[in-house]
C-alpha cells in the first residue's frame, strides 16, 4: 500500500478489482446472442469497397498522427528549426541558460 | 593589480575557449576550442593555489627561513590540474580520433553539414 | 576483517579491476570473457544489493582512501583531506540501479555484439563505464566527482561510437563528448571558486561551512547548469538523441543510468552542498521551468519521429522532466512548512521515478535492440508485424511501454500518481502538463506497437537469442515488482533516499 499525498495507491487491490470487473463483464457478454451467422456477418464494411488485405491495410509509422503533426504545424516547424544538429548551437544553448540563471541571481544586487 | 592578472588570463581565454567552440565551423577548431577553455581551468586553478612569493611544497627540500607552512604555495590545486591535464589529454585525443572518424565518412570537417538532426 | 567496512570502495574497484582484466581474459577465449564479465557484474549487483539494504537500514558509510583504518577520518588536519567515500542511501539508491541495469545489459550484450569485432575493448568499457557511475554516486569529495564523471563521459563516448563503420555513431560520440567536456570542465571551475574560498573539496565538509558568497553563486549556477546539461534537459538536451540513437542498444540502456549519475550529482550539489543556504534561492523554480520544458518537449518531439531509438531517446528528455520536476517541488519547498506534508512526498515520486524510469527505459531500448538486431534497421517504416514471431520481445515491449505511458498497475503510475498530487498542490498547471505528457507518452508507444509489431506478417525473422532475452527478462521482473509492491519499494527504499537528500545534516554529520 503506498500512501500518497492525498490518498493511496495498491497495485494488488486494483487488480483483483481488474479481474473481477473482467470476469463480470464476460459473464455479460456470454449472455449475448449466439445466433449469429460465421463469414459473411463478421468482415467488416468499408462503405462498399474491397477490404484491403492485411498487408496493403498496415499503416505506416510516418501516417500515425498526421493530423496532430498537420495541426500542430507551426509548432513543429519552429522545433525543427530549433533542432538542427549542430554542435556549436547546442553549446550556445548552455551558455544562454547559464547566462539567464545568473541574470536571475544577480538581478537583486545589481537592482540594490 | 599584478596578482589579478592570472584571474583576468583565465576570463579571456575562457571567453576565447567559447568563442571558438560556439562559432568555429571546422570540427578541430572546436576541439581547439575546448583546449583552450580547459587551459583556462587549469590556470585559474593554480593561481588560486599560488602565494605571494611562495616557494615549492616540498618539506625535505625547503629554502631557509620559509614560514611552514604559509610560506609555500597550496599543493592541492597542483595535484587537481595534473589530474585535470592529464583527462584533458585523453579527452582531446578522443574528439580528435572522433574528427577523423567523421572526416573519413563525410569527406568533410564542417559542424553544419551533419545528419543527426531533429 | 569486515566486508561491510571496505564495501564502497569494493564496489569501485571489482568493475575498474575487471574491467582491465577483461582485454587478457578475452586473448585466452570468448567463453572464458563472457562467463568473466557476466561472473564480474552478477557479484557487483548481489554485493550492492546487501550494501544497499546495510544503508538503508539507517547507517551511512564512510570510507577514507589510502587509510589504515578507513572509517576513521585524518583528524588532525581537522578538515577531511584524503578522498572520503561516503555513502548515504541516496548513493546507495542510485548504485542499485546503475549495478542492475549494468548487469542486464551485460548479459544482452553477448548474443547482440556477437558479430562485432573488438568485443574486449567493449566489455572493458562496459566495466569502466560501470565503476564510473558507481564511482560518481559514492563519492564524498567534488574533485573526485569530476574525475568520475570523465571517466564515464570518456567509456560512454568511446562506446556509442563502438560502431565506427556508421557516421552517425561517430557523430553522435563526437557530440556528446564535446557537450560533456565543456560541461565538465565548467564543474572543474566551479570546484576551483569552492576550494579558493574554504580550502575544501569534500561535499559533507563544504556543506557545514558554506556562507553562499557571490563566488558561491557563480559557482552553484555553473555546477547546475552543467549537470542539467549532462542529465539531458531542455533546452540543453539536444546531444541525447544524437548520442542515444546509434549506440548499441545495451550501452543506450546504460546511458540511461549515466545521465541519471548525473541528476544524482544535480541533487547532491543542490541539496546537500548547498543544503544550508538554499533557502533564498531560485533553483527550485529553475528546476521545476527545466522539468516542464523537458516533459512537453520531449514529448512533442518523440511523437514524430521516424527511427525508433530516436523516439526513445526523446522519451528519456521527457522522463527526465518529471524527475526534475518531482525534486524540483521538494526543492522549492525546502525549509517551509509545507515540505513535509506534500514536498517530501513529490520528492519520493521524483526518485521513485528515477529507479522506474532506468527500468522500463532501458527495456524499451534492450527491446528496440532485439529489433535492430533482426531487421537491421531503425526505421519505423520499414518494421510491421514482428509480434508474429517474436513473441517475447512483444510481450516485454507491452510491459515497458505500458510501465512508462503511466498504466496502472505498472511503477510508472505509482510514481507519477506521486508527483501529481503533490504539483496538483503548488499549481495545477504542473499537474495538468505533467498528464497531458503521460497521454502523449502513451500515444507515441501505441505508435510504435502499432507500427513495429501489429498487422500482417512481412519479415521472416526469430525470436531474439536467449541471452538478449534473459538480459530483457531481468529488467522486465524488476519492473513487475516495483509494480506489484510500490508501497513496500517507497517505504523501505525511496523514503530512505528522500530523506537523504532532504537533511544536509545528516549527510555533513558523517564526516
Amino acid at each position: 500500500m503506498l500512501k500518497t499525498y492525498a490518498g493511496s495507491w495498491d497495485a494488488i487491490t486494483w487488480i483483483i478489482a481488474f479481474i473481477t470487473i473482467a470476469i463480470v463483464v464476460y459473464i455479460i457478454r456470454s449472455f449475448g446472442r449466439k445466433d449469429y451467422r460465421k463469414g459473411e456477418a463478421q468482415k467488416a464494411f468499408f462503405s462498399g469497397e474491397d477490404v484491403l488485405s492485411p498487408e496493403e491495410m498496415h499503416v505506416r509509422a510516418s501516417n500515425i498522427y498526421w493530423g496532430f503533426v498537420e495541426a500542430m504545424k507551426g509548432y513543429y516547424a519552429w522545433m525543427r528549426k530549433i533542432h538542427n544538429g549542430i554542435i556549436n548551437d547546442y553549446i550556445a544553448w548552455f551558455v544562454g541558460v547559464a547566462a539567464i540563471m545568473f541574470i536571475v541571481f544577480f538581478i537583486q544586487e545589481v537592482i540594490k | 593589480m599584478i596578482y589579478n592578472i592570472p584571474f583576468i588570463t583565465t576570463a579571456i581565454l575562457a571567453v576565447i575557449g567559447l568563442y571558438a567552440v560556439i562559432f568555429k565551423r571546422n570540427l578541430i577548431k572546436i576541439a581547439i576550442g575546448i583546449t583552450i577553455l580547459e587551459s583556462a581551468v587549469n590556470l585559474s586553478l593554480i593561481a588560486i593555489g599560488y602565494r605571494k612569493g611562495g616557494v615549492a611544497p616540498i618539506y625535505t627540500n625547503l629554502p631557509p627561513n620559509v614560514d611552514i607552512p604559509h610560506g609555500m604555495v597550496l599543493p592541492v590545486p597542483q595535484a587537481l590540474t595534473l589530474t585535470s591535464i592529464v583527462i584533458g589529454v585523453a579527452t582531446l585525443a578522443l574528439i580528435l580520433a572522433f574528427a577523423m572518424k567523421i572526416y573519413k565518412h563525410y569527406g568533410s570537417l564542417d559542424s553544419h553539414s551533419r545528419r543527426l538532426k531533429e | 576483517m569486515n566486508i561491510m567496512l571496505h564495501m564502497p570502495a569494493l564496489l569501485i574497484v571489482l568493475p575498474l579491476l575487471a574491467a582491465f582484466v577483461t582485454p587478457l581474459i578475452d586473448k585466452l577465449s570468448r567463453k572464458a570473457r563472457n562467463a568473466f564479465v557476466i561472473a564480474i557484474v552478477v557479484i557487483e549487483e548481489i554485493m550492492m544489493l546487501f550494501f544497499a539494504f546495510h544503508i538503508f537500514s539507517g547507517n551511512i558509510a564512510i570510507y577514507t582512501m589510502g587509510s589504515s583504518e578507513p572509517t576513521k577520518l585524518v583528524t588532525e588536519a581537522a578538515v577531511p583531506i584524503r578522498i572520503v567515500l561516503e555513502v548515504d542511501a541516496m548513493s546507495a539508491f542510485m548504485g542499485i540501479i546503475s549495478a542492475t541495469v549494468a548487469m542486464a545489459a551485460a548479459i544482452y550484450s553477448i548474443s547482440f555484439v556477437e558479430e562485432s569485432k573488438g568485443k574486449g575493448k567493449f566489455y572493458t568499457l562496459l566495466l569502466i563505464m560501470l565503476a564510473g557511475m558507481i564511482g560518481m554516486e559514492f563519492t564524498g569529495d567534488l574533485f573526485n566527482m569530476f574525475v568520475f564523471l570523465e571517466i564515464l563521459s570518456i567509456s560512454s563516448c568511446a562506446l556509442i561510437a563502438y560502431r565506427n563503420s556508421d557516421g552517425n555513431a561517430v557523430e553522435g560520440a563526437f557530440k556528446y563528448m564535446v557537450v560533456s567536456n565543456i560541461a565538465a570542465l565548467l564543474v572543474l571551475f566551479s570546484i576551483a571558486l569552492l576550494y579558493s574560498q574554504y580550502d575544501l573539496l569534500n561535499i559533507a565538509a563544504l556543506s557545514k561551512v558554506i556562507s553562499y558568497t557571490e563566488l558561491d553563486k557563480v559557482a552553484l549556477v555553473l555546477l547546475v547548469t552543467s549537470f542539467a546539461m549532462k542529465a539531458g534537459s531542455v533546452p540543453m538536451h539536444y546531444w541525447v538523441p544524437d548520442g542515444y540513437s546509434p549506440a548499441p542498444a545495451s550501452i543506450t540502456a546504460m546511458l540511461v543510468s549515466a545521465t541519471q549519475a548525473s541528476l544524482y550529482a544535480l541533487f547532491r550539489v543542490s541539496f546537500t552542498l548547498y543544503g544550508k543556504v538554499i533557502t533564498a534561492s531560485y533553483i527550485g523554480v529553475f528546476l521545476i521551468i527545466l522539468g516542464l520544458l523537458s516533459m512537453f518537449i520531449g514529448v512533442t518531439m518523440a511523437l514524430s519521429q521516424k527511427d525508433i531509438k530516436r523516439l526513445m531517446a526523446y522519451h528519456s528528455v521527457s522522463q527526465t522532466g518529471y524527475m526534475l520536476l518531482g525534486v524540483g517541488i521538494g526543492l522549492y519547498l525546502l525549509n517551509t512548512s509545507d515540505f513535509n506534508t506534500y514536498g517530501i512526498k513529490a520528492m519520493e515520486g521524483g526518485i521513485f521515478h528515477i529507479i522506474n524510469n532506468a527500468m522500463y527505459k532501458g527495456l524499451l531500448f534492450l527491446t528496440a535492440g532485439a529489433i535492430f538486431y533482426r531487421l537491421k534497421t531503425r526505421n519505423l517504416n520499414e518494421m510491421g508485424g514482428l509480434a508474429h514471431s517474436m513473441k517475447y520481445t512483444t510481450l516485454f515491449f507491452i510491459i515497458g511501454a505500458l510501465a512508462i505511458a503511466g498504466i496502472p498497475p505498472f511503477n510508472g503510475f505509482a510514481s507519477k500518481l506521486l508527483i501529481y498530487e503533490a504539483a496538483y498542490r503548488v499549481s495545477p498547471i504542473l499537474s495538468i502538463v505533467a498528464m497531458i505528457v503521460s497521454i502523449l507518452t502513451l500515444a507515441s508507444f501505441v505508435k510504435v506497437f502499432h507500427s513495429a509489431f501489429m498487422g500482417a506478417k512481412i519479415y521472416e525473422v526469430e525470436e531474439a537469442p536467449k541471452s538478449m532475452l534473459i538480459g530483457m527478462a531481468i529488467l522486465a521482473a524488476v519492473i513487475i515488482i516495483l509494480s506489484i509492491f510500490p508501497g513496500l519499494v517507497v517505504d523501505k527504499i525511496v523514503a530512505p533516499a528522500a530523506h537523504a537528500l532532504a537533511n544536509w545534516q545528516v549527510y555533513a554529520g558523517g564526516v
